[in-house]
């Protein structure tokens, strides 16, 4: 088994998660938002899992299936506001859907 | 028989009570049987009273009842308690006496008034507050009297409500003498805290042993007493309230601003002399008050057009007289001028009631005239009056009481001949302006016709007043003509050191010489006023008319400009002040409190945009600038 | 068990008369009168026993106490006890609360069930303040009367209700939470009586607190019970609350509720911290003088009724602050008897002003005028306590204000003849009134409804209360008589040790 080249991983985990905030900052349509979260939260997982074989300890999987499961509710609740959202407002421009403010 | 002497109040109150809560039902003749007729009792009540007290004297020469006590903290104990001296029983007298007659009058004067039953339940509250003034026998419950017929006077001067000159008049009225009594009642804190009682009797002995001749504190007390005496009196600084107090009907002005009410400073003075013989500097402002209200106020008198308003200004200046006799020490002097007042001055505006009555409510003189002939029964007691009070010589009560004022004013141990002199100034000026008055509305052409004559109900009392007026003076004469002492020897009772005065420093031959002086000082004064009001009234005119002439005329009529100036100084500067806090600026300090609050509120909330991806950004930034700072420490 | 009893009844009467409400509004008032007037007729069976007829308290100054162990870990404990002056204060909370009932019995027309409901539950939470002898209970029962009365305000008053609503509870609860930290701070600073943490009343009061830190939980209280009284400059919330709460609300309002901020002071404030009561009470009676005059004035500028009417309030419980701080025997008393009559004639004019809107539908001055014609009651009637409220001797406020001014020129000679100005200052507001309202021309020649017999019958209850006390004040006196030694007392004697231990210490 080789070891993860700890740098290369956590640069990866690092780009991944810019990426998925760059989305979330950028992208109005609410379904590339949950997309782009998920993409955050999969680099998070993947700096655990890396610093987790850093170590040589179990945890950082551990933690990693733990991200899944919520993740895999956070997909469930989020489809689910979305879908509520496109109903009510006929739009997925989270810009649009403001009537929240103060 | 002294037992009864509570219920002399106690009649007036329930004819009030009935009236207050019955008045709307009860046809017009039962009201004035109980509106008059409750005095009358009283006043019946107070002739046994008298004619016992007389006849068998109490112990000490005066009668103490105590019906229960009223407050009690520490050793100050204020009773409900009635006190019955010489001194009480001439005012009680009076009270009951003239205000039953003024009833009587009142049945027809107001008869067709729509507010009878309120008229005569003013009349009866005022009756019955005043006669627990008189009977009080400690200065707390002289003071419920002294606010209460305070109260009447407001009400009753406000009578005809709908016409706001009244309610002004009224409210003045109230204010004016209301600061009198605020500056007594700060009298009444100094004396509970330094003798701790308010008990007339006690207070005078213990002023006498705690502070002697001379102390700064009986100063102090006497002259604060003397601010109320002043407000309630009409005397100077605070007389402008009378003048204007005839707004309300004129058995009123008879009852409450011309006999009884208005005298109730000088019986506070005289019921507290003693504290005033401690401090000659009090009695010696008595006595320049005395003496300058009346020369002010006879200035006032000669100018004026109502003939009520001459009535008001001859009030004040005679109850100046009395406040000089008070200043100069002549008790029972202050007390006969007192009582003759009462009897012509309530005559005098029971006539003149008459007379307004009969031009359906006219009240300028130079709008009546001729009316000698028209109501003789009216003019003859109105003559009498107007002799009375301008003390024509030896045929009527007032040159006796005046007489032995002046006398006083040069010769007792207070006097001197500046006082007399401006008594004796203020006598002749009282003589012309009475005549005046008589020559200008009895005489002359008729510019007005009667309406109605008056009745039996209005005539009697007139009648009954007049002869009073005339005999009156004839139980204290000077002791150089017949020398009648029975009033002074019954007021002597009351006053243990009065009545000596008078004669301590006479001189012999001295008195007699005064006497004439006063005497023609008075039949000049009817000279003047025939020569200008009658003979000649153009060569009045000319002499108004000049530059000189018209600005006094303008001065004097407007009671030397105090009005104007208490409107300036005092009047003007709180409305203005109430009016510019009207709304609260210590609620603004709150309010820019709250204000800060929603500013910042706003601030805040404009960050809360709804843009889920603001939120993120933010989010983001915070993120990044916690790590950095981290970091980088 | 009496006194558990007293301030139960109308808790459980309030809950009735809520939960009939809805049902039968007529009922749920009878209900709320019956609550009452049980209630009333227990404490008039208490003052008969333990003051006897003549008013005359025996020599022990305490005539009941109860106490049940609530928070034993921080020696909080339901404790009630009564003395004189809770006695006089609860009958004069279940006298005014038997009118108050009265008062709006035609009023309120809407949601009658919540608003006896309330208005009782209000009731329950003065009594407890008046009973209650341990600081937390005293605190607990300070919130009850608060929520109820600000939903009264909110949900009953005039047009501008929201902001008066908010404005009351924003001040009471602020002020509220000072003492709450006072009465903390009371707790953990004292010695207690070596049992740990306590708040019972007496054991603070055996043993005062001096220092500085007497000094500002003392001030902490002041505030709190200043701002109840109200005493300037915590007065602005006043005269919102009155002008814009229903009359019931008015009346309990200026006659009770402001009371509490003055039992607070008695009971509390100057017993507890003698020494920081001693070096603050020239300045706490400047305040009073001030709040004297400058609610007279602003009372004089008024254009609306109750407003006005509100503003005296401020006015007279000016005096009250001046005769607590002035501490002397006189004041004192002098104080008990304001704090009773300025409640019936404030409660009175409340009433007035209230059954006036009922008919001519406003409160604006300058829209009246004349009115005398047309309803002469009214007239007799607000003649009759505008002058109990400028002070007519013979009527009971006057004795009240002569015996604090009395009691205030013992200590204060300059600050009392100031505090004097306020008689003539009353005599402007109060005549100000009559002219405007009743006095001068007619407006309209509309014909109103004069006073009903309930109207008639609840202000001659007003009315003979005042005349009583204006008279004969001398059985309220009497009741409190040892409570105020006993104050006054507790307020000097240690003083004085502690004057002695400083003064050998330098």
């Amino acid at each position: 088994m080789t070891v993860l080249p700890v740098n290369g991983g956590l640069v990866l985990a690092a780009g991944l998660f810019a990426i998925g905030l760059l989305g979330v900052l950028v992208r109005r349509n609410l379904l590339y938002t949950l997309m782009c979260v998920e993409i955050m939260m999969n680099a998070a997982g993947l700096a655990f899992v890396v610093a987790g074989a850093k170590w040589g300890q179990p945890d950082g999987q551990v933690f990693f299936i733990f991200i899944l499961t919520v993740a895999a509710a956070e997909v469930a609740v989020g489809l689910a506001l979305v879908n509520q959202i496109y109903r009510r407002f006929h739009t997925l421009d989270n810009d649009s859907t403001s009537s929240m403010r103060g | 028989m002294l037992n009864l002497l509570w219920t002399i109040p106690v009649f007036p109150f329930l004819g009030f009570l009935i009236l207050l809560f019955f008045g709307e039902r009860l046809p017009r003749k039962i009201l004035a049987l109980v509106g008059a007729g409750s005095v009358g009792v009283s006043a019946a009540v107070t002739s046994l009273v008298a004619y016992a007290f007389i006849t068998n004297p109490p112990e000490g020469h005066a009668f103490h009842q105590v019906l229960w006590t009223w407050i009690s903290v520490g050793d100050f104990h204020p009773q409900i308690a009635f006190y019955l001296d010489a001194l009480a029983l001439v005012m009680a007298g009076v009270v009951t006496g003239v205000g039953f007659l003024i009833h009587v009058y009142s049945i027809e004067y107001m008869g067709t008034d729509k507010d009878f039953a309120r008229f005569f339940a003013c009349m009866n509250l005022f009756v019955f507050a005043m006669l627990v003034l008189v009977l009080a026998d400690n200065l707390l419950l002289l003071y419920i009297g002294w606010e209460g017929v305070g109260l009447c006077s407001y009400l009753l001067i406000g009578f005809w409500y709908r016409e706001p000159a009244n309610c002004t008049a009224a409210q003045k009225a109230f204010i004016v003498t209301r600061v009198g009594d605020t500056v007594m009642a700060i009298g009444f804190f100094l004396l509970v805290v330094q003798l701790g009682t308010l008990d007339v009797q006690g207070l005078m002995e213990r002023a006498q042993s705690e502070w002697g001749p001379a102390s700064g504190m009986a100063t102090l007390a006497a002259l604060l007493l003397l601010g109320g005496a002043v407000g309630k009196s009409g005397q100077l600084p605070l007389q402008t309230w009378l003048p204007d107090a005839m707004a309300g009907p004129t058995p009123v002005s008879a009852l409450i601003h011309a006999a009884t009410m208005v005298t109730a400073g000088v019986y506070l003075i005289a019921r507290t002399h003693v504290l005033f013989e401690l401090s000659s500097t009090a009695m010696m402002a008595v006595a320049v008050v005395g003496c300058l209200t009346l020369l002010l106020a006879g200035f006032s008198a000669l100018v004026q057009t109502d003939i009520k308003r001459v009535l008001a200004y001859s009030t004040i200046s005679q109850i100046g007289y009395m406040f000089l006799a008070l200043g100069v020490g002549a008790w029972s002097a202050a007390m006969f001028h007192f009582m003759t007042h009462a009897f012509f001055k309530a005559l005098l505006f029971l006539a003149a009631g008459g007379v307004i009555h009969a031009l359906h409510d006219e009240q300028n003189m130079f709008k009546m005239g001729g009316l000698w002939k028209q109501l003789p029964v009216v003019f003859w007691t109105f003559l009498i009056g107007s002799a009375a009070l301008a003390g024509i010589p030896l045929i009527d009560a007032g040159f006796y009481s005046k007489d032995a004022i002046l006398w006083a004013a040069y010769s007792s141990e207070h006097g001197s001949f500046l006082l007399w002199l401006g008594a004796w100034i203020g006598a002749i000026m009282t003589s012309i302006y009475t005549f005046r008055m008589v020559f200008i509305s009895f005489f002359g052409e008729a510019k007005n016709h009667v309406h109605h004559k008056p009745g039996l109900t209005i005539l009697i009392p007139l009648i009954i007043l007049a002869a009073l007026s005339l005999v009156a003076g004839f139980i204290e004469l000077p002791h150089n003509m017949g020398h009648i002492q029975m009033f002074s020897h019954f007021m002597g009772t009351a006053f243990e050191s009065a009545g000596e005065h008078a004669q301590t420093m006479a001189e012999p031959g001295g008195e007699a010489m005064f006497q004439i002086l006063a005497g023609v000082g008075s039949l000049a004064g009817v000279l003047i006023a025939w020569w200008f009001f009658l003979k000649n009234p153009a060569s009045a005119d000319s002499l108004a008319s000049t530059p000189t002439g018209s600005r006094l005329h303008h001065f004097w009529k407007s009671g030397w400009g105090f009005d104007a100036f208490y409107d300036k100084v005092f009047v003007q500067p709180f409305r203005w002040i109430s009016e510019v806090n009207k709304a609260d600026i210590v609620d603004g300090f709150y309010s820019a409190i709250a204000g800060a609050t929603q500013l910042t509120h706003s601030v805040l909330s404009l960050t809360q945009t709804g843009r889920v991806r603001w939120y993120a950004a933010w989010v983001t930034v915070g993120s990044v600038m916690i790590l950095g700072a981290l970091l980088f420490k | 068990m009496t006194l558990v009893l007293l301030v139960f009844i109308p808790l459980a009467g309030g809950l009735i008369a809520g939960w009939m409400g809805g049902k039968d509004s007529t009922a749920c008032r009878w209900i709320s009168l019956g609550a009452l007037g049980l209630d009333a007729l227990l404490a008039l069976g208490l003052a008969f026993h333990y003051l006897g007829g003549s008013g005359n308290p025996g020599d022990s100054r305490w005539f009941i106490e109860w106490s049940q162990p609530w928070i034993p870990q921080f020696g909080i404990s339901f404790h009630f006890a009564m003395d004189g002056l809770s006695l006089v204060m609860v009958l004069l909370t279940l006298f005014l609360g038997l009118i108050g009932v009265g008062a709006s019995w035609t009023e309120i027309q809407e949601r009658v069930g919540f608003f006896h409901f309330n208005f009782l539950w209000i009731l329950s939470g003065v009594l407890g303040v008046f009973l209650a002898m341990d600081l937390f209970l005293f605190f607990f029962f300070w919130e009850v009367m608060l929520v109820p009365m600000y939903l009264l305000i909110r949900i009953w008053g005039h047009e501008n209700r929201r902001y008066a609503a908010v404005k009351f509870f924003l001040f009471t609860q602020a002020s509220g939470l000072l003492m709450l930290i006072s009465i903390v701070a009371l707790a953990l600073l004292h010695p207690g009586n070596g049992q740990g943490v306590t708040f019972d009343y007496n054991v603070f009061l055996q043993n005062p607190l001096h220092g500085p830190a007497a000094k500002w939980i003392m001030l902490g209280f002041f505030v709190a019970f200043a701002t109840k009284l109200p005493a300037f400059p915590f007065h602005p919330w006043l005269a919102d609350a009155h002008t814009e709460a229903p009359t019931a609300g008015s009346i309990i309002l200026a006659g009770i509720l402001l009371k509490t901020g003055a039992y607070g002071m008695l009971r509390f404030i100057l017993p507890l911290f003698p020494t920081a009561v001693h070096e603050f009470s020239t300045t706490a009676m400047i305040l009073g003088v001030i709040g004297i005059l400058y609610a007279a004035i602003l009372a004089f500028a008024q254009d609306d009724m109750k407003r006005l009417v509100a503003y005296t309030s401020v006015s007279h419980m000016g005096f009250v602050l001046l005769g607590i701080f002035a501490g002397t025997d006189f004041a004192l008393k002098g104080v008990v008897i304001q704090m009773i009559c300025h409640g019936l004639s404030a409660g009175a004019q409340f009433m007035l002003v209230g059954a006036l809107y009922e008919r001519i539908h406003t409160r604006d001055m300058r829209k009246m005028g004349g009115l005398w014609d047309a309803i002469p009651g009214f007239g007799v009637a607000t003649m009759f306590f505008a002058m109990a409220s400028l002070g007519l001797p013979g009527l009971g406020n006057f004795v009240a204000e002569f015996m604090i001014l009395v009691g205030s020129f013992q200590v204060a000679p300059k600050l009392t003849i100031l505090a004097t100005l306020g008689l003539i200052a009353a005599t402007l507001y109060s005549l100000r009134l009559i002219r405007r309202a009743f006095h001068g021309p007619r407006q309209d020649e509309k014909a109103y409804p004069d006073l009903t017999l309930r109207e008639r019958a609840l202000n001659g209850a007003f009315a003979l209360g005042l005349i009583w006390l204006g008279v004969y004040p001398q059985p309220a006196i009497n009741a409190v008589t040892p409570t105020l030694k006993s104050i006054q007392s507790s307020a000097a004697t240690p003083m004085a040790e502690h004057n002695a231990i400083s003064g050998e210490s330098q």
